[in-house]
């Protein structure tokens, strides 16, 4: 066994393991930037609408807070987009030299929405001030869109990778390529449904937390309630409709991905009906420490009272995911999806009933960690759509380690992003912390600290940041 | 026009204006690393902020353009480029990431000492990310990235060629950002930023001429199919390059910073296209023609799609944008 797997790692490409790693480190951490990209854009816009439409400064403060980390993050997820954009050539050499053709056409796409989204961004940012309220208040419309679309092409790529469509293989040479098919093919909508509300789900639960962990310590001013609120709405709305949206898309893999199946469930083997296999683990080709549900199998994976999970047994050793991996993220992701489900619904009913569990110091407390939650089912849902695909890059066309190139220098990059992506990420938490600080403090401008003044910026009009960013 | 070609040339447009607009934003770091310290140096940063703040995001989405075009259009020459040219893609991707996110933290630092940091970070790396862009384009300009296999880790992209394409990138960068900053200042009568500014670009600018028609030499020996295009059918932009380049030189020194701007365009879009221009009808230069390394005729279609939705509905907003924050009331605000 051990040898097999030696000789395994030894044939494989210099290049695939950190290639893999490198793809899922990038990423993962790009992701949660661009759920903000795709989301929050509607979740200032709820606040701006209600600062210039019905005259209310708090919202309109919120807005103008928001609007300010957005140029933070939004930055951020622009350059570790960017990143994304040289690795597919770097690290997959293999999959872009072939299908570079295929698949290019939604990214084209993705890259007309992430140029609106840049430009109105700008537009927005810099606009307080200086275009009139209720115009510049548009600008965030054609960002929210852009978001939106963007976030489309791209998961229309991914599930051009599960379910491939487009073009054929004859001896070995890609022809009848239509790029066409590739951004709308059958796959995506569905896989941009479950994508699209998640992003609603972790920004709304982290941005509505920040507004939690202030209310733990004693600010229950209506600054914190809206702030707390008009996030959570969305995050709320997104959660109620997400366990609908990923079974809908789960009854779909039975067809196109019986093994992913197969590795979700941990079936290994046919059984008719199958068992919903809660937890357990595949040691030795044995499951063990799990909880079998008679039955649920079926009805959740197939709609059916009879129809079976393909098994394990069914699926060629060379053409298996690592399957506890794959079972584990998935379970535990629809695990705190429910969780969170829950959760919402609890919030909403006892609000219903004239309740206002923002007074319990336990739901602010579960409020603050919904959001990290959020995250990490997102992430978990990734590593299991992605590992579960395994060892296919493009599903039955081409494997992963076919896709990667002989470069040991891809070590290098791993941990030069590493180290990046930590510095990174410590920095947008000091930065965004002092601002919150600072604006905590009553300062509301936030001025840019290029001298030992803030009006060092001299000269006889001196456009300070004091001055611009006044509404 | 053959549909191959059309794609090239709307992803050299990409390069173009990828090099014109992110290189004015690049550039400026230039003049934030030698504005001097926290005190002296404040003006000149905060007006750095102030004319690259609202547009490096849009102007970055070029590249992410040409990224794109290439390896939709041209996926196999894509891959090799990569795979050849890992090592200055990377230090040119670190530097995209330090320079954006540097940038952004700058702006909202809470310290002085913090905002020197982040701004020596920002500066510092938008000076080096032209430079390793550089070096790419005089790599594939001299025939140093084979079509198939992998080419050389470290001569493909440190040679004569691409040493001088990198020093030609840093210099019209920084020349461009300079025509910008001047005029900028100007607009908003800073009249003791434009004395320090205006006399910095006249510098950079002469240097940076003098850099471009020095490179000539040695490239006419160490890249001869990129020589003879350029001596050839590239010989008027080159000249025009340095016309206007002169020009721009003449109308700093003689104070007339609007019009400056646009010549300082045209002559650093002249040099990019020169290059351009030179290397054709190769995609890699004595390795891949354009014609033969394209993707399928519905993928090239396709991509000339979303080129004309761009058109339509990318360009005004961005035209917007950019007048917005070349105008003097955005200016005086």
């Amino acid at each position: 066994m051990l040898h097999a797997v030696q000789a395994l790692v030894l044939d494989d490409p210099a290049g695939l393991l950190p290639a893999r790693n490198q793809m899922a480190l990038s990423l993962g951490w790009h992701i949660i930037l661009a759920s903000f990209g795709v989301a929050w854009p509607a979740m200032i816009l709820v606040a701006h609408w209600r600062g210039v439409y019905r005259r209310d400064d708090v919202a309109l403060g919120l807005a103008q807070r928001w609007a300010k980390v957005s140029a933070v993050l939004f930055a951020i997820g622009a350059v570790s987009g960017t990143v994304l954009s040289f690795e597919m050539g770097l690290l997959w050499p293999g999959l872009m030299g072939r299908y570079g053709g295929v698949l290019g056409l939604p990214f084209a796409f993705e890259g007309l929405s992430f140029f609106v989204e840049a430009i109105f961004l700008g537009l927005y940012l810099y606009g307080w001030g200086r275009i009139p309220p209720r115009r510049h208040l548009l600008m965030l419309v054609p960002m929210a869109a852009a978001g939106v679309v963007g976030s489309y092409c791209v998961i229309s790529v991914n599930a051009w990778m599960n379910m491939p469509v487009g073009f054929r293989l004859v001896d070995g040479q890609v022809v009848d390529v239509n790029p066409w098919a590739v951004l709308f093919n059958p796959g995506a909508i569905l896989q941009f449904a479950h994508m699209w509300v998640a992003a609603y789900m972790i920004v709304g639960f982290l941005v509505a937390g920040v507004y939690a962990a202030g209310m733990l310590r004693g600010r229950y001013d209506r600054h914190h309630r809206l702030g707390f609120t008009i996030p959570l709405v969305f995050a709320s709305a997104g959660a109620l409709v997400q366990p609908l949206v990923g079974h809908v898309l789960g009854l779909r893999i039975a067809e196109a991905q019986p093994a992913k199946l197969a590795a979700f469930e941990l079936a290994t083997d046919t059984e008719s009906p199958s068992p919903l296999r809660l937890g357990g683990l595949l040691i030795n080709g044995q499951v063990r420490y799990s909880l079998d549900i008679p039955s649920l199998g079926s009805i959740i994976a197939r709609n059916s009272f009879t129809a079976p999970v393909q098994g394990l047994d069914t699926i060629a050793p060379t053409d298996e995911p690592p399957i506890n991996i794959t079972h584990v993220a998935f379970q535990s992701m629809v695990g705190i999806g429910t969780l969170l489900f829950l959760a919402v619904a609890l919030y909403w009913f006892a609000r219903w009933r004239g309740r206002d569990l923002l007074s319990n110091r336990w739901a602010l407390r579960f409020a603050v960690l919904a959001g990290p939650l959020g995250v990490l089912a997102m992430e978990l849902g990734w590593v299991a759509t992605e590992v579960g695909r395994q060892p296919w890059v493009v599903y039955g066309y081409l494997r992963t380690r076919d896709a990667a190139g002989d470069n040991p220098q891809i070590w290098i990059l791993l941990v030069a992003t590493a180290v990046l992506y930590t510095g990174l990420t410590i920095g947008a938490a000091l930065v965004l912390r002092s601002m919150a600080r600072r604006w905590r403090a009553g300062e509301e401008d936030l001025p840019s600290p290029y001298g030992p003044q803030s009006d060092a910026a001299g000269g006889s009009r001196p456009p300070t940041d004091r001055e611009a960013t006044t509404p | 026009m053959t549909l191959e070609t059309a794609v090239a040339a709307a992803l050299f447009a990409g390069v173009v204006i990828y090099a014109l607009f992110g290189g004015a934003d690049f550039g400026s770091g230039f003049y934030d690393l030698t504005a001097g310290g926290t005190r002296r140096g404040a003006a000149v940063r905060t007006l750095i902020d102030h004319s690259i703040g609202p547009v490096w995001e849009a102007n970055h989405v070029w590249l992410i353009y040409v990224l794109v075009m290439w390896w939709t259009g041209f996926p196999a020459s894509f891959a090799a480029a990569m795979n050849t040219l890992i090592l200055p893609m990377f230090l040119a991707l670190l530097g995209i990431v330090l320079r954006g996110a540097a940038f952004a933290f700058r702006k909202f630092a809470p310290t002085v000492t913090q905002a020197r940091l982040y701004g020596a970070i920002f500066a510092a790396s938008s000076l080096i990310t032209p430079f390793f862009l550089g070096t790419v384009a005089g790599a594939i300009a001299s025939g140093r990235v084979p079509a198939t296999r992998r080419g050389d880790l470290w001569t493909s992209w440190l040679n004569p060629t691409s040493l001088w394409g990198g020093a030609i990138a840093v210099g019209s960068c920084a020349f461009l950002a300079g025509t910008f900053l001047t005029a900028d200042a100007y607009r908003g009568g800073r009249i003791d930023l434009v004395t320090s500014l205006r006399r910095r670009t006249l510098v950079v600018g002469a240097a940076t001429g003098a850099v471009v028609f020095a490179a000539l030499i040695p490239i006419l020996r160490d890249a001869p199919t990129l020589a003879a295009g350029l001596t050839g059918r590239a010989a008027p932009l080159i000249a025009i390059s340095g016309l206007t380049g002169a020009t721009t030189l003449a109308l700093i020194a003689a104070r007339r910073y609007q019009p400056a701007r646009v010549t300082a365009v045209l002559a650093v879009a002249s040099v990019i296209s020169g290059w351009g221009l030179g290397q054709y009808p190769w995609l890699l230069v004595d390795e891949v023609r354009i014609d033969d390394a394209a993707a399928a005729p519905a993928t090239l279609i396709g991509l000339l799609v979303v080129v004309a939705l761009a058109g339509i509905v990318v360009l005004p907003p961005l035209v917007y944008l950019l007048k917005l924050t070349q105008s003097a009331d955005w200016t005086h605000h």
